[in-house]
């Protein structure tokens, strides 16, 4: 009787939160099938049943110390609807953005210098001794600064706008709690030119290195997919607020213009039992044709135009290398990426520019509801709170689809069609292993948000057979 | 000397001369003298308690408490003592882990005595394990919500509503460790005549009572405690000008 083979990758280094991988090999080596698995999980929307309106903003951050401001935001958003205040007044909503653009920011420098750029500069294959941050920082010097100034500079935005830099309270239902005061606002001002420069080199990185790996990146754990985020009544990109537009992979427009009130209309999520992260779908194509990718790809396919001229420049080169139809080469998303880097610092320069900024207009309340659903695109992809509110303003209900949830199908097609390519028959080393993460890690996944946990788990690698026999382990990260 | 200063008597807080009037409790006297004594059930206006015991002070050589211990000629008070730093920051630890504070995403972080008091006495982490109790929320009056996660069960509120509202909202139910603030009535507080405005919805301490829809208005930085530490006002001597 032949044993079929499993073999788990366990942990994902440099993804935030924690993975498995398992790819499950048949009798004669072949791979039939990879699943990225969720290993914590403890869900964050029963958490908050009980709990009144106005703490979630502030308490549902703590699913991620990555991106709490999405959550944040979002949360906020859903509560400007039960409080009745969703038309904010000019220095609320551009307060907002302002926070929101320096948590892309930030997030976005982070993932490109600490997370991608090791793989990006040395390449996939190369030892895992200088394959790592402190490799770059010793190769690139200057670009390790620069990465750790950037993301300082998109704190000091966070801490300006939401008080402070990590798990601040600035968002309130119906506004914000402060605006921009002209000390710090003179003080961001400073740096706007030397992070604007920064920005357009980091594009050029990202750019010159897919462009001159074309080929070889092209196949890499790329597929067709469908293509899903928000985008502004006329098309533009808009990471802060929108209507949903999905794409196929040839460009056609599944939906376009849909009111986030009425996602539940269009989006469904399905529940495998071999994971605890949910697979989103689009409802009219169903769970096997549905699935979509969202992120910074995504949102370069779906927007018709970005409305800021450095990044309408990139994107338009962007565009250009698929002759104006959808990219859907994964590691593409590393110079979307980018592209959005520079629209979140052009956009951040403007908005440091307005006097809004400096209005004493701050909250808007108007009719009670019972239902809150914010939506807004995340560094990692479109980021989904909805809330059910009681008479007696505590939670009812509530469902979370976060950016990571959205891409769980797409990152186990991912998976699957790495492991196909390059793991096949072959003896597994830590650089084929690594093959793996690299297509995991584009899309930046952030795990343990995705499952909506709390909480931190030891790491180990494992494999084992269909019984569940380890046939060997190790520990990694 | 004046008439005045002839009614006062004199006693020392850590060897400075205090002067006070009879009937003052030390935890006055000590305020008027811009010496702040670490306190959290006692709040200026309402009849002392003496419940919590964080006001523990050496009364010539004896533990009492400040909010309770009238003064007396000549005594001699211990206040700012390491030993009695370490005392109060023992009863702090234990307000904590007999509750549940996730001061992280509580709307009083910033404006609470409660925490403010475990900075002032440089808490690090309590000597104590976590109890993680099961307590309610009642959020049945419509402007008002109990948290009961946060009660440290120091009365102020069942005085304010007696002493300040005339009213009898608040009461203390069970005993021992299942002790809790009740309400006089069977369906929460939203049966209750309390109302927002009353000085029983503002004389919680901590986060267990809250004006409703206001959380998180005030932005970080600008709270109470941000800058300055709890009991600042009065060593500075705002109180004795009052
Ligand atoms: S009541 Fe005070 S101590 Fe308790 S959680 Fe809130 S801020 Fe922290
Ligand atoms: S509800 Fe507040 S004021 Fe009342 S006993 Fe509890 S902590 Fe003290």
């Amino acid at each position: 009787m032949s044993v079929a083979k499993r073999i788990v990758i366990e942990p994902v280094t440099r993804v935030e939160g924690h993975g498995k991988v398992t790819i499950l090999l048949d009798e004669n080596g072949k791979v039939v099938q990879a699943r990225l698995h969720i290993v914590e999980f403890r869900g964050f929307e029963r958490f908050i049943q009980g709990r009144p309106f106005w703490e979630v903003p502030v308490l549902v951050q703590r699913l991620c110390g990555i991106c709490p401001v999405s959550h944040h935001l979002a949360a906020a958003k859903a509560m400007d609807r039960v409080v009745g205040g969703e038309k904010l007044t000019p220095t609320a909503e551009k307060m907002r953005r302002l926070m929101h653009y320096g948590q892309i920011y930030q997030s976005h420098a982070l993932h490109f210098f600490h997370l991608s750029s090791p793989d990006l500069l040395f390449g996939f294959d190369a030892d895992v001794g200088i394959r790592n941050v402190i490799g770059v920082a010793g190769k690139y010097p200057d670009l390790a600064v620069q990465a750790v100034m950037m993301r300082k500079y998109g704190q000091e935005i966070i801490k300006a706008t939401a008080g402070k830099k990590i798990h601040g309270t600035g968002a309130i239902p119906g506004g914000i709690n402060k605006n921009l005061s002209l000390a710090e606002r003179d003080g961001l001002l400073k740096e706007v030119e030397q992070q604007i420069a920064w920005s357009k080199g980091a594009v050029k990185i990202a750019k010159d290195y897919t462009v001159e790996n074309l080929t070889k990146l092209a196949p890499f754990g790329s597929f067709d997919s469908n293509h899903l985020s928000l985008v502004r009544s006329d098309g533009a990109m808009d990471l802060y607020d929108g209507n949903l537009r999905a794409i196929d992979a040839q460009g056609k427009v599944i939906l376009d213009q849909v009111d986030c009130q009425k996602y539940l209309d269009f989006i469904a999520e399905e529940v495998r039992d071999w994971s605890y992260m949910k697979f989103p779908f689009i409802r009219s194509l169903g769970p096997d044709k549905g699935w979509y990718r969202v992120g910074p790809l995504a949102r370069l396919n779906t927007a018709t135009f970005i409305d800021t001229p450095l990044a309408e420049a990139a994107r338009k080169e962007f565009v250009a290398v698929t002759s104006g139809k959808p990219n859907n080469v994964t590691m593409a998303y590393h110079w979307a990426r980018m592209i959005e880097l520079l629209h979140a610092m052009e956009k951040m320069q403007a908005l440091l520019n307005d006097k809004d900024l400096q209005g004493k207009d701050l909250v808007v309340k108007g009719q009670r509801r019972e239902v809150g659903i914010g939506l807004l695109e995340a560094p990692r992809g479109t980021l989904f709170h909805h809330y059910v509110v009681d008479k007696n303003d505590m939670i009812v209900a509530a469902n979370l689809i976060v950016s990571t949830t959205n891409n769980n199908e797409p990152m186990n097609r991912a998976v699957a069609k790495v492991a196909r390519d390059h793991l096949q028959g072959v003896e597994i080393t830590e650089a084929l292993l690594n093959h793996v993460e690299v297509a995991i890690r584009a899309y930046d996944p952030c795990l343990s948000c995705a499952t909506h946990a709390l909480g931190q788990m030891p790491l180990m690698l494992a494999v084992v057979d269909h019984r569940g026999q380890v046939l060997d382990e190790k520990s990694r990260g | 000397m004046s008439a005045q200063d002839a009614a006062k008597l004199s006693f020392t807080i850590d060897g400075k001369e205090v002067k006070a009037e009879p009937g003052q409790t030390i935890l006055q006297a000590a305020a008027l003298a811009g010496i702040y004594i670490p306190h959290l059930c006692a709040m200026k206006g309402l009849s002392p308690w003496g419940s919590c015991r964080v006001c523990t002070v050496l009364v010539n050589g004896k533990p009492q408490a400040a909010c309770t211990m009238p003064v007396a000629e000549g005594m001699i008070v211990e206040n700012d003592t390491a030993e009695l730093k370490d005392l109060r920051s023992s009863i702090v630890e234990m307000l904590f882990v007999e509750g549940n504070h996730f001061c992280m995403f509580c709307e009083k972080s910033g404006n609470c005595e409660l925490q403010a008091m475990g900075y002032r006495l440089g808490m690090l982490q309590p000597r104590h394990d976590y109890m993680f109790p099961t307590r309610q929320v009642d959020a049945s009056h419509p402007d008002v919500m109990l948290d009961h996660n946060r009660c440290i069960l120091c009365a102020r509120c069942i005085r304010a509503s007696k002493e300040l509202d005339g009213k009898n909202v608040f009461q203390f139910i069970h005993r021992g460790a299942h002790k809790r603030i009740g309400v006089d009535a069977a369906g929460g507080a939203g049966g209750t005549n309390l109302a927002v405005t009353d000085k029983a919805a503002e004389a919680c301490p901590v986060g267990c009572i809250v004006k409703k829809r206001v959380g998180f208005a005030v932005p970080i930085g600008q709270r109470l405690y941000d800058t300055k530490p709890i009991g600042s006002h009065i060593e500075a001597g705002r109180a004795a000008k009052e």
